[in-house]
């Protein structure tokens, strides 16, 4: 880099007389930092400088080498590694800085900047990698003055190329039906359920039917479970596990009465909900029963699952959702969402929404995370079944009309943003991951939709790969064996294990302190060392452990004020929020 | 209307040939990857358990000696090369990958009691009662044919060699510094003791050297200086020392009250670290290469592992057939572990136990390398440090470990009580470390 093109006068003057003309009133802690950040601009800070130098100490190495001259005598016109854009190192962080006190121990501190470090490293190369991901979403846009609900699957199938247009078609199955969908976690092979008792498997790319039994007996759910070898039926009395072929594995007497089954793929764990009102896991990698609740609640005929955390939702009769892990008896959480009973309920992959429908004709978005709703629509006929995408895209059914929604949690919804028309009332849906299909089972068979944009366009060829070979496919079963999870691991935050377990050190420090008869963590006395060359007469001793009692009883009150003006703020940002809002009668009563 | 719909051609995603490897697409987008902390344990766990499973830490033995063996040397040019002393004054030299002796020599009638390689690995010394023998490499020739400084006048205990020049310290009755090429000392250091067990130089400022003496002490001396340059007295005798090789300001004494102190050469009021878990005298002790770890070897017919900054030991070595063990050696290049028993035999060990030996693919080596950072990582886990922690002893060692902790229990409850009932400070709080070092002089 040449100093013409820098502006920074830093750079210009001698370092000692820049900061000599332009000095600044040390940073003080009842400023906000933000704020102080801000003033300075681009110019970092001294205590950020020094820092950052120390941080940058290896970067540092590496740039110099970067910057040497090439033989033209040109300099290079991108110097510096590659920007990143903010968004995507956005997506990749797993959580903030940790904040180093200078009580904590030198070794401590030396391994979380260097776990830090490569944290760091491992988000920008993730981030990189995302920006040449080879696919790109589809998506679907109106011309001027055209909705896109108005667009049919058949224009839609002739628009596009010919593979696409072939994964729109219909069967038409009006014996046996109304029929359950389920798509495998790779989004190859369809399962078809009918209310009469017909079972189908169908890879429904190549149009390739695997198996088709007639159970005899009438069929509640059906659903495959870690791979495309096996699936289960719930069947009128009890769960059937059949193969592929249609060949019955297994007949689970101890489950009757299934209504809906779910299934926890990383966990391997199918779980039911039963007319008898019991939720039931099963372990399908041993068989065994991994706990069995009774609700209380009544019929369970809804279901869903949160994938990003494993626990389970059901919607009852009296309007109540409740979220349900095989490690209690109790519900985790009961959550009143509708006037009338619950009719379907679905959460997104990441675990932060909950979109429900009601006989109330309703359907409301919740934030799953701190149980507050966030959206409400009223649905002229009511939302039968709803489904959501890998993309978030939300389907809802009415009757026979399947409606599809883009973007409900974030902005408000006036129109869909697809409709279609199947034959009679949908029973079942289903998006096929890693693909632009909606999967729909209707009294009259099944229809699959194309809905452009709602399936996740690069898929983790380690995980779900929809193009993996049998080799692969035994490959990853082993290895998800491997690192199958266990069901006491389950619970609301699923990054709560890899958090200091505060609560167990402090019990733990307790008994020791009680069996040693002090405490071995205890701030121990500063004494001074003793210094040569008359450094060490009984002033300079007194001087030395004021310094350090003053530095401690500092960092006290920069804790307590830092404190202060933080709760000043949340009052004052509570206030506004009063103020600005209308008050009922009853917000008194509020904390 | 504009139209996209996913359509994504095989030929992208599936391999061309069957002699191709598969194609793996990645995307690292985190919610394509839920439960990432509950897998990563999970398979922290089982990495945990392979650990286990694989630790097979026993190499061979090497058997010839007559009589126990009661020093070793490695040699400082080559790996492969291990010398051994026994109590009935054999000395053998072996080749490690061929796991043979390649020449015995009858250098004594008595003990060998020390032995030491010269730096440049020409030649070595080794001490018997009141002789030095300099034995020229490769040994062609007897004994008697080789350089031979001595006889001297006192009994020898300990030998080491300087880094780099030709002088060589022993230790007996006084602790004496010896020009290769004279007769006689060119320094003697006394401190009032009347014995010293072992002497040691230091590997980065080579003209420090420390000593164990009798007097339940470690003496530090400057070989340039006439008198020694301080000392510290513990509640029992040091048997050996080993300077750590890579921060050698430290050092590390096997003590006969069953633990290991690391010291700072500066600060010797205090050890830096007690190594406590032998239930018997600590006999020898030797650092690692590197300096982070050190092996130590006891009368408890035991071997253990310390980290150089760890309280417990990190892994126990032990057979059946192993009884006390007098020396151990830990090799040059941070793999194995050599050790010298009292039933003639020299056992090799590997540093790791559970390391695979020889070439490792570079997907198994990523695996084992991904496998040690999450073991690491989730180390602290009650579950993973259980199976972690998890060894078999002999039924002895078991109960007396067990009868030891009893009784330190019983110490402490009896000291708890005593300062409960006298005047309060009259009885003053000491820690591990403070309770084992008497006094320092200088």
């Amino acid at each position: 880099m040449s100093t013409t093109e820098t502006t920074d006068p830093a750079v210009l003057l001698p370092e000692g007389l820049w900061h000599k003309l332009h000095r600044k009133p040390a940073a003080r802690y009842w400023k906000d930092p933000q704020e102080v950040a801000r003033k300075d601009g681009n110019n970092v800070g001294k205590t950020g400088q020094q820092q950052a130098q120390k941080a940058n100490k290896r970067r540092l190495v590496e740039d110099s080498e970067d910057e040497e001259q090439v033989l033209s005598g040109k300099s290079d016109p991108f110097p510096g590694p590659a920007p990143i854009p903010e968004d995507r190192l956005q997506k990749f962080k797993r959580k903030d800085k940790t904040k180093t006190s200078r009580s904590q121990h030198y070794k401590l501190k030396d391994i979380i900047t260097r776990s830090e470090e490569t944290s760091e490293m491992a988000q920008k190369q993730a981030a990189r990698l995302d920006l040449v991901l080879p696919e790109d979403a589809g998506f679907l846009e109106g011309d001027e003055d055209e909705d896109t609900c108005t667009i049919s699957q058949e224009d839609i199938a002739d628009s596009v190329d010919i593979t696409s247009a072939t994964k729109h078609f219909s069967l038409k199955l009006s014996q046996f039906g109304p029929y359950r969908v389920d798509y495998s976690n790779t989004g190859r092979q369809l399962l078809l359920g009918g209310r009469r008792g017909h079972v189908a498997c169908i890879d429904w790319q190549t149009k390739h039917l695997m198996c088709e039994i007639n159970v005899m007996e009438s069929v509640n759910d059906v659903k495959w479970l870690h791979s495309e070898a096996m699936y289960a039926v719930a069947q009128k009395k009890c769960l059937y596990i059949y193969d592929s072929k249609g060949i019955e594995l297994h007949c689970i007497r101890k489950f009757n009465d299934v209504l809906r089954m779910q299934f926890l793929p990383f966990h391997f764990l199918l779980v039911t909900a039963s007319a008898t009102s019991f939720l039931q896991y099963l372990d399908v990698s041993v068989g065994k029963e991994v706990s069995a609740t009774c609700t209380k609640t009544g019929r369970l005929d809804v279901m869903c699952q949160n994938p990003h955390n494993a626990i389970v939702h059901l919607g009852h009769s009296n309007g109540t959702v409740t979220l349900w892990s095989p490690n209690q008896k109790e519900a985790l959480a009961k959550m009143l969402c509708h006037q009338g009973a619950v009719r379907s309920v679905a959460v997104d992959k990441t675990g932060m929404y909950m979109v429900t429908s009601g006989m109330d004709k309703k359907m409301k978005v919740y934030d799953i995370r701190s149980f507050k709703p966030l959206k409400s629509y009223f649905l002229p006929a009511g939302a039968s079944c709803l489904s959501l995408s890998q993309r978030g895209l939300l389907s809802a059914a009415t009757g026979d009309i399947v409606q599809v929604y883009r973007d409900v949690w974030s902005t408000p919804v006036t129109k869909p943003y697809m409709a279609h028309r199947v034959q009679k009332a949908v029973w079942g849906m289903h998006f096929c991951p890693f693909e632009d299909v909606l999967g729909v089972g209707h009294g009259d068979g099944f229809t699959s939709l194309l809905v452009p944009g709602a399936g996740e366009p690069n898929f983790d060829g380690l995980g779900a790969n929809p193009y993996r070979s049998a080799k692969q496919r035994q490959e990853w079963e082993v290895k998800a064996l491997l690192e199958k999870i266990q069901p006491d691991l389950i619970t609301l935050d699923p990054t709560e294990l890899g958090r200091v377990d505060h609560a167990t050190f402090e019990m733990k420090h307790q008994d020791r302190v009680q069996a040693l008869g002090f405490d071995p963590l205890a701030k121990q006395k500063f004494v001074p060392r003793y210094k040569k060359k008359g450094r060490s007469s009984a002033g300079n001793h007194e001087k030395r452990k004021r310094k350090v009692a003053h530095e401690d009883l500092r960092e006290d009150i920069q804790k307590t004020a830092e404190a202060n003006v933080t709760t000043e703020r949340e009052r004052k940002e509570k206030k506004e929020v009063l103020l600005s809002g209308k008050r009922s009668a009853l917000d008194r009563f509020k904390k | 209307m504009k139209v996209k719909v996913l359509s994504r051609n095989p030929d992208d995603y599936v391999r061309e040939t069957k002699l191709d490897i598969q194609r793996v697409p990645r995307n690292y987008d985190p919610t394509l990857h839920p439960f990432e902390v509950s897998r990563e344990y999970t398979r922290a766990l089982n990495a945990t358990k392979l650990e286990r499973l694989f630790a097979k830490p026993f190499v061979t033995s090497l058997d010839g000696h007559r009589d126990g063996v009661n020093c070793m040397a490695k040699h400082t040019k080559t790996l492969s090369t291990l010398l051994s002393g026994s109590c009935d004054g054999e000395v053998k030299v072996w080749n490690l990958t061929k796991r043979e002796c390649v020449r015995t020599l009858q250098a004594h009638e008595g003990f060998v009691r020390g032995m030491v390689v010269r730096f440049c690995g020409s030649s070595f010394f080794t001490i018997f009662w009141d002789l030095v023998l300099w034995l020229l490499w490769p040994a062609q020739h007897d004994p008697g044919q080789g350089g031979i400084t001595g006889p001297l006048e006192s009994v020898f205990t300990g030998l080491d060699h300087h880094q780099k020049d030709a002088v060589f310290a022993t230790c007996g009755q006084q602790v004496d510094i010896w020009d290769e090429q004279r007769t006689s000392p060119i320094r003697s250091f006394t401190w009032g003791v009347d014995s010293f067990s072992a002497v040691r130089f230091n590997p980065v400022e080579t003209e420090l050297l420390a000593s164990c003496a009798s007097d339940r002490s470690v003496v530090l001396y400057d070989m340039r200086e006439s008198t020694p340059l301080k000392k510290v007295i513990m509640t029992m005798r040091s048997n050996t020392l080993c300077w750590n090789p890579m921060e050698a300001y430290y050092f590390t004494c096997c003590n006969e009250d069953y633990n290991l102190y690391t010291y700072d050469m500066r600060f010797l009021d205090k050890p830096i670290t007690v190594h406590m878990d032998h239930v018997s005298a600590a006999l020898d002790v030797d650092y690692s290469p590197t300096g982070k770890e050190f092996v130590s070897a006891s009368f408890d017919k035991t071997i253990r592992i310390f980290a150089k900054d760890g309280g417990h030991s990190r892994e126990v070595y032990h057979t059946k057939r192993m009884q006390h063990v007098i020396c151990i050696k830990w090799s040059l290049d941070n793999k194995y572990i050599l050790s010298g028993s009292d039933e003639m035999n020299i056992r090799l060990w590997k540093a790791n136990a559970a390391e695979k030996l020889g070439v490792m693919s570079p997907r198994e080596r990523e695996a084992a390398n991904y496998n040690q950072t999450l073991k690491e990582k989730f180390q602290h886990h009650p579950q993973v440090r259980r199976v972690a922690r998890h060894r078999h002893l002999p039924k002895s060692l078991y109960h007396q470990t067990k009868e030891l902790r009893v009784m330190k229990e019983a110490r402490r409850r009896k000291e708890m009580n005593v300062r409960k009932h006298s005047k309060p400070e009259s009885v003053p709080l000491l820690t591990e470390k403070e309770k084992h070092v008497v006094t320092v002089v200088k």
